[in-house]
């Protein structure tokens, strides 16, 4: 029940892009279309659970004991970093289609700041390994969401008559605005 | 007269966040207050002039094939300098900001400096533009939390000017995607003009 909760809560209250702004640049920059946001949602998943995983594993062995927790911001972008080039290797070898999928996307993962955010935010909100990783999971769900709903309304905008000025970035800023005040409808599910 | 040019280039021509778009998540988190998108505005700037400086530097001792890790590194210890700078000194603005003094690691415009100007250029031009691109963020910043605050809360640096409440939704998450729309047609406009 509690793990449920958890995953509303990241899912739909609070949404990871639309609620606390983690990630704004990918939403912003892959919403063109629904095939890629689909692509890009997974790709984020995949590395968001691993990173999660890896990062808690390393920081309660290696970092706490050794007293230098302040070294944390250095070494969660390093291991997310390697932690990508390993996941695109692997994926290379191991699954063609999956790689053909997701590979394009994954070098841009590393600057998803989503993927450090969530990685730090696991380590200050002092979850246990399970609850972190079903958090990582959640959160990475939440985002493909948002990105997928976003790049739906896009596609339709296209269409639309848009003033000059507008088109571009400030028509998704605007609509993403519009996207999060209804997901604060969900404000008080959880 | 050149360097001039290379300072003033981010303020408005080349702003990073209002023309290039580059680190929206702090811009759109931070900024429900004036105070708070310039304490982030700062922050930035320091990441980014040290790291500009340190980057610049380097250039002809780091391999080419390894470039962007070791700019990672450089710029996460200065985030990390920062982080407890902060800290230690502006406690209530730390708490604040919270996660996001860590997060300037993956702000792409640090980077993107580092990579697209300081590892090419000499340090006193880096040092500049670092500066430039430092003030064009963290007025960016400022003004999106001005307008925020005024709109949502009635208040300017703190100071109430009206009574009562403001536009809640301005200082709530979908104020800052539809303010930053916003701002943006408007700069586009004075830039075309």
């Amino acid at each position: 029940m509690e793990y449920i909760l958890l995953i509303i809560s990241a899912i739909l209250v609070n949404n990871i892009v639309l609620a606390q702004f983690l990630g704004v640049c990918p939403f912003l920059g892959v919403s063109n279309k629904v095939s890629t946001a689909i692509g890009m949602s997974g790709a984020v998943t995949f590395v968001m659970v691993l990173a999660t995983m890896v990062t808690y594993l390393i920081y309660t062995y290696i970092l706490l004991p050794l007293g230098i927790g302040f070294m944390q911001t250095i070494t969660f972008i390093l291991v997310i970093a390697a932690l990508v080039q390993m996941v695109e290797i692997i994926l290379k070898k191991i699954s063609q289609g999956l790689y053909q999928a997701l590979g394009i996307f994954l070098p841009l993962i590393t600057t998803n700041c989503a993927v450090l955010g969530v990685a730090i935010l696991v380590i200050q909100k002092e979850y246990n390994l399970i609850t972190g990783v079903i958090y990582g999971g959640a959160t990475a769900l939440g985002f493909g969401l948002a990105l997928i709903i976003l790049a739906g309304i896009r596609e339709q905008l296209e269409l639309a008559d848009i003033p000059k000025g507008m088109q571009g970035v400030p028509i998704s800023l605007i609509t993403a605005g519009i996207l999060a005040l209804a997901f604060m409808g969900f404000a008080g599910l959880v | 007269m050149n360097q001039m040019k290379n300072f003033s280039k981010g303020i408005l021509r080349e702003n990073p966040i209002l023309v290039l778009v580059l680190g929206a998540c702090p811009t759109l988190a931070t900024t429900s207050s004036a105070v708070n998108g310039l304490g982030m505005g700062l922050a930035t700037t320091f990441v980014l002039l040290g790291s500009n400086v340190v980057v610049s530097l380097m250039q002809n001792v780091i391999p080419d094939k390894v470039r962007i890790p070791a700019f990672i590194v450089v710029i996460a210890t200065f985030v990390t300098i920062v982080d407890l700078l902060m800290q230690a000194f502006v406690p209530s603005l730390y708490d604040t900001l919270g996660i996001f003094i860590p997060l300037i690691v993956v702000n792409c415009i640090v980077l993107g400096r580092a990579e697209a100007f300081a590892s090419k250029n000499s340090v006193w031009s880096s040092f500049v533009d670092g500066a430039g691109m430092g003030l064009g963020f963290t007025l960016a910043l400022g003004v999106l939390g001005a307008v925020r605050e005024i709109l949502g809360s009635g208040a300017i640096m703190g100071l109430k000017f009206i009574s009562g409440d403001g536009i809640l939704v301005f200082i709530l998450a979908p104020g800052a995607f539809i303010a930053l729309g916003y701002l943006i047609v408007i700069v586009n406009r004075i830039n075309k003009a």
